[in-house]
């Protein structure tokens, strides 16, 4: 909403909270506040009425939604997808076109980035942007916004996006706001994006002033839509000419790293077990059950007490604290000490056959039964898949 | 008057807490259970110059002011007291006397290796007839030419096996009471008949070295006198103690307020009838008296520290910082415990470790009845 | 060779809560710190500089001058703090203009190090902005770097692996924190930092475009901020353990937390 300062309003400048202050005779884009909520109700604060934008159904030219397809090595990120996903949303509320912008050596994706949503796809190939670098990919996108005028860009979050994204940005000079986990369309037409600060403690809502208005968006987050290979799309072959001369940087190397060592702190998923298991070799089941899902083992202290997994897989209080992205707690009765070290995992099962175990008090999904039969039960389902 | 650190003193706080958190604590623990002793915690230290803390620039030291040593002390203490009283045996008890009493000589050969932490300092008083009545010291130095020979024996010397210079506390006349006392720095690596006795088994402190030394015809340099004088000793070593006694005060804080953030964490966590066990008001009261006297145990502590900053006689508030600083680590260590319930008894968690370490806090460096006496006799008096 | 490094002071946890009522965060009584990965690019820089020198730079208020000695007492020999209400409120965009200006009139480098991303805001987007206000190359996200004959050589961590990049100088780099353990500044450093001059630059010092610092210019704008949703009460599955399996498998596949096999 942009607003203006009222006569009612005899000073000369107004605090609307977060920083912002507004003069008279400015107009500017308020904040979600109750500052001005309160002006708003005291009559201090007026809206500024705007024109409204394209109707429903009407496919305007230009002013497309584009989304970043990055590629490594030929092989189209998944968060790309993703981010089609939502772009295709987004497209639709602004009644524009969805565009997908892939650099690579040759075409490795353009059919499907139109299958998962894109209605067009600007495509640039040379031999020089095999690989991710800077300068390159910087110029070619720039260009490309110079020319094609989108009105929202967005980059996945990887390492790749945030080096990227940030250099565009301040190359023409537009705002960018950094791994996005929430994109929409405001009542203004404007993309609202969300993003969390503080290691996740705080979100904030942003919305950009400029045009293009651009965001990394965080891999992982939005809903994957389903593939459609009949879509059809646009292709747009764009010719870019980039001197290797004038590269500041040279690619060495790549280099794929080994798995790393157990690392409970970092880990992305935990299969933690404890006591209800009832002897070390049902422990066995736990360590099966992680390597199917690619995760580390976890356990309680009572079970790392009876000598069944050493101390660095202990989590709790006096063993370590986790924040893994899903936390499976198998016969675990979930004594404070052992919540303390998990409890702010982003998605928590719980799996006990006491109803009333504390665990559940925690568990996003709890399910009540004797573990030694769930876990084989939970293993040959996800055999299935 | 004025209650708040100055900014640099504020910044050797952010790090030496900092320090403490990271590469104190976590092997606190351990040290305990295995009696480890600290000595990459004290080359740590060194490199930081803390082990230099006491002792004139110009001689290699951090020349700090006695508010900021007392802040070292207290985070140390905090994070692990077998390490805070190896420092303080050496940066308090042995430098002091060198830089106060010493000669310009004895200053130039001894503080820059002490300063520097490639020695590690001890100072030896207690034998098992001078406690609490440190005149009654046994242990002769005899001149002979240029040297001094030293028969006697020290026990309960912290760092006493480990270290590279000991400061030890003799008599070269015993009719002469107090005033026939001499303090001699001895290098124990270097000198014939020097040798190691006992190694105490202790209550608390499992991780520092506590131990006989055993002196048979010690030779000894005369330059090696501190002070050059005899008959000195007796002022020199109550000098020691006076300073000492602040760094003991705030070891108790330190302790104490190590058990009081175990508490909060504890009872912000745990539930007992369906509430956590903050909303307990019984426990809130423990909280708040814990809060208060670690708070007005600390505040005599610096209060000392700056009176003596300021070139102020300070025997009194040093007396009064040390036992009021030791009754609160005791208690609160004590509520501490009673708080955790059986939590707190068990060895997986550090109350039990506070709880034994906030012990030795009352006795040593002068028992608390002996601090009563001294304040008595600064109130009466009579001098002591 | 002369290095700067740009650091920020944030607080010392992300443990922050908001006002309710105002909807500001609440960082009375939180201590403050470097930032962890700047602190790590002060540690490279001074394993890098051997007999050049290190300029520290940050902008921020009054107070962060304290980062500055730190940054000091570990070793760094000069200190600059851009400070000015003018610079307040300002984004990424805004805060790399800034700094730019500030690193136009400090003139000479031959290596700028940042911080990979701040734990306050965690945008990773001021060091690439800076390069780019510059115009120098970048190297992100760097876990190691070593400098030969003139050249950078650095390894940029990927998600699965890392490159090796060479670029000339001058260059920027941004610096992950597992780089290096940064060292505690000795009693000896906190002196020397607490007897050295911090520089004061306000806007009209460096020369900065007004209309391309602080809040007002910033292309982006904050709404609004608030807590994260608290955890919704659980549910407990029901039905059988086979179907149990089942639902949660297909539960977990829904909120993609695990992946077709």
């Amino acid at each position: 909403m942009r607003v203006k300062l009222t006569t009612a309003y005899s000073g000369p400048s107004l605090d609307l909270g977060l920083g912002v202050t507004i003069s008279s005779g400015e107009e500017l884009e308020a904040p979600d506040t109750t500052e001005v909520d309160n002006a708003l109700a005291q009559g201090f604060l007026e809206e500024i009425e705007e024109e409204k934008k394209a109707k429903k159904g009407e496919i305007t030219e230009g002013d497309e939604v584009w989304i970043f397809a990055e590629q490594r090595n030929g092989k189209i990120a998944r968060v790309v997808f993703e981010l089609l996903s939502k772009g295709r949303e987004l497209a639709d509320k602004l009644n524009v076109k969805l565009a997908a912008v892939l650099l690579c050596e040759k075409d490795c994706g353009s059919k499907e980035l139109v299958a998962y949503g894109a209605d067009k796809v600007y495509l640039v190939e040379d031999e020089k942007l095999k690989n991710y670098k800077t300068d390159f990919y910087t110029k070619i996108i720039c260009d490309l916004i110079k020319n094609e005028k989108p009105q929202i860009v967005v980059y996945g979050a990887t390492h790749i996006g945030r080096d990227l994204g940030p250099r565009i940005a301040q190359r023409i000079a537009t705002g960018l706001t950094a791994d996005c986990t929430g994109l929409d369309i405001d009542s203004d037409g404007l993309l609202l994006q969300t993003r969390p600060a503080f290691g996740g403690n705080i979100m904030a809502q942003i919305k950009c002033k400029t045009k293009p208005q651009m965001s990394t968006a965080r891999p992982g987050v939005f809903k994957l839509a389903s593939k459609d290979e009949k879509r059809k799309g646009e292709m747009i072959k764009a010719n870019v000419v980039v001197d290797e001369k004038s590269s500041l940087t040279k690619v060495l190397d790549i280099i794929k790293a080994a798995k790393k060592k157990v690392n409970l702190e970092e880990a992305k998923i935990i299969v933690s077990g404890g006591r209800g298991l009832c002897d070390k070799e049902n422990f066995r089941m736990i360590e099966e059950l992680a390597k199917l899902l690619g995760a580390e083992v976890g356990a309680s202290r009572a079970v790392v007490d009876a000598g069944w997994i050493p101390k660095d897989h202990q989590v709790g209080q006096t063993g370590k604290t986790v924040r893994p992205m899903l936390y499976l707690a198998c016969g675990i009765s979930g004594a404070i000490q052992h919540r303390a070290g998990m409890q702010n995992s982003e998605v928590i099962i719980a799996v006990n056959k006491d109803p009333n175990a504390m665990i559940f008090s925690i568990a996003d999904y709890g399910i009540v039964a004797d573990i030694k039969q769930f876990i084989p039960a939970l293993i040959s389902e996800l055999k299935k898949q | 008057m004025n209650f708040d650190f100055t900014k640099k003193q504020l910044a050797i706080k952010k790090m030496i807490k900092e320090f403490a958190d990271k590469e104190v604590k976590p092997y606190a623990a351990e040290a305990d259970q295995k009696e480890i002793f600290p000595a990459e915690q004290i080359k740590k230290l060194a490199k930081l110059g803390v082990m230099g803390m006491s002792v004139p620039r110009k001689y290699g030291g951090a020349e700090l002011d006695n508010v900021s040593q007392t802040i070292i002390m207290e985070e140390i203490s905090r994070a692990c007291n077998a390490t805070a009283v190896t420092m303080g045996a050496h940066a308090s008890l042995t430098c002091h006397p060198i830089v106060n009493f010493g000669t310009e000589e004895q200053k130039q050969r001894f503080l820059p290796k002490l300063a520097s932490g490639e020695y590690l300092g001890a100072f030896a008083l207690t034998e098992p007839a001078a406690g609490s009545d440190a005149v009654n010291v046994q242990t002769t130095a005899v001149r002979d030419g240029d040297e001094y020979i030293i028969n006697g024996s020290k026990i309960f010397i912290t760092n006493g096996g480990k270290a590279d210079l000991v400061c030890v506390v003799t008599t070269t006349d015993k009719a002469a009471k107090h005033k026939g006392l001499a303090i001699f720095i001895i290098e124990p690596k270097k000198t014939k008949g020097f040798s190691l006795g006992k190694k105490e088994d202790k209550l608390g402190l499992r991780g520092s070295n506590t131990q006989e030394l055993v002196f048979q015809d010690m030779k000894v340099p005369k330059e090696n006198l501190i002070g050059g004088v005899e008959g000195e000793g007796f002022k020199q070593a109550m000098s020691v103690f006076n300073s000492g006694r602040i760094g003991i005060g705030v070891q108790g804080v330190g302790i104490a307020q190590a058990a009081f953030e175990e508490c909060l964490k504890y009872v912000n966590e745990r539930e007992q009838f369906d509430r956590k066990l903050h909303k307990f008001q019984a426990l809130q009261f423990m909280l708040a008296d814990m809060a208060m006297k670690i708070d007005a145990a600390r505040l005599l502590c610096f209060r000392a520290a700056d009176v003596k900053d300021k070139g102020r006689k300070y025997v009194k508030e040093a007396a009064m910082a040390k036992l009021y600083g030791s009754d609160v680590a005791m208690e609160v260590t004590r509520q501490a415990i009673q708080i955790h319930g059986g939590y707190g008894y068990m060895k997986d968690y550090p109350l039990e470790r506070f709880y034994r370490d906030a012990k030795i806090t009352e006795i040593y460096e002068g028992t608390s009845e002996i601090q009563k006496l001294v304040i008595a006799a600064e109130l009466l008096g009579r001098g002591f | 060779m002369e290095i700067i490094v740009c650091i920020k002071q944030v607080p010392d946890t992300t443990d922050v809560k908001i006002d309710p009522k105002t909807g500001r965060l609440i960082r009375e009584g939180i201590p403050v710190i470097i930032n962890p990965d700047d602190k790590a690019a002060i540690e490279a820089a001074l394993q890098l500089k051997a007999n050049g020198k290190i300029t520290v730079l940050t902008m921020g208020p009054p107070q962060a001058e304290e980062a500055l000695r730190e940054a000091l007492a570990m070793g760094c020999d000069d200190a600059i703090l851009l400070c000015d209400f003018k610079f307040a409120g300002s984004d990424t965009w805004a805060t790399a203009n800034a700094i730019a200006a500030g690193i136009k009139k400090i003139g000479k480098y031959d290596l700028i190090l940042c911080g990979r991303q701040a734990i306050d805001g965690d945008t990773a987007q001021v060091g690439p902005q800076l390069a780019e206000s510059l115009n120098l190359p970048q190297i992100t996200y760097v876990q190691k770097v070593e400098i030969n004959g003139g050249k950078v050589k650095a390894e940029r961590e990927l998600e699965d692996g890392y490159e090796i990049i060479e670029t000339g100088m001058p260059a920027l780099l941004t610096i992950v924190k597992e780089m290096n353990e940064a060292r505690y500044p000795t009693l000896q450093g906190i002196d020397k930092a607490y007897e050295a001059e911090v520089k004061t630059w306000k806007a009209a010092d460096i020369g900065a475009d007004e209309n391309k610092i602080g809040l007002k210019a910033s292309p982006t704008m904050v709404k609004k901020v608030f807590s994260p949703s608290a955890k919704g009460q659980g549910l407990i599955l029901q039905g059988s353990i086979k179907e149990m399996a089942h639902d949660l498998v297909e539960r977990l596949k829904e909120r993609e937390i695990i992946q077709k096999f």
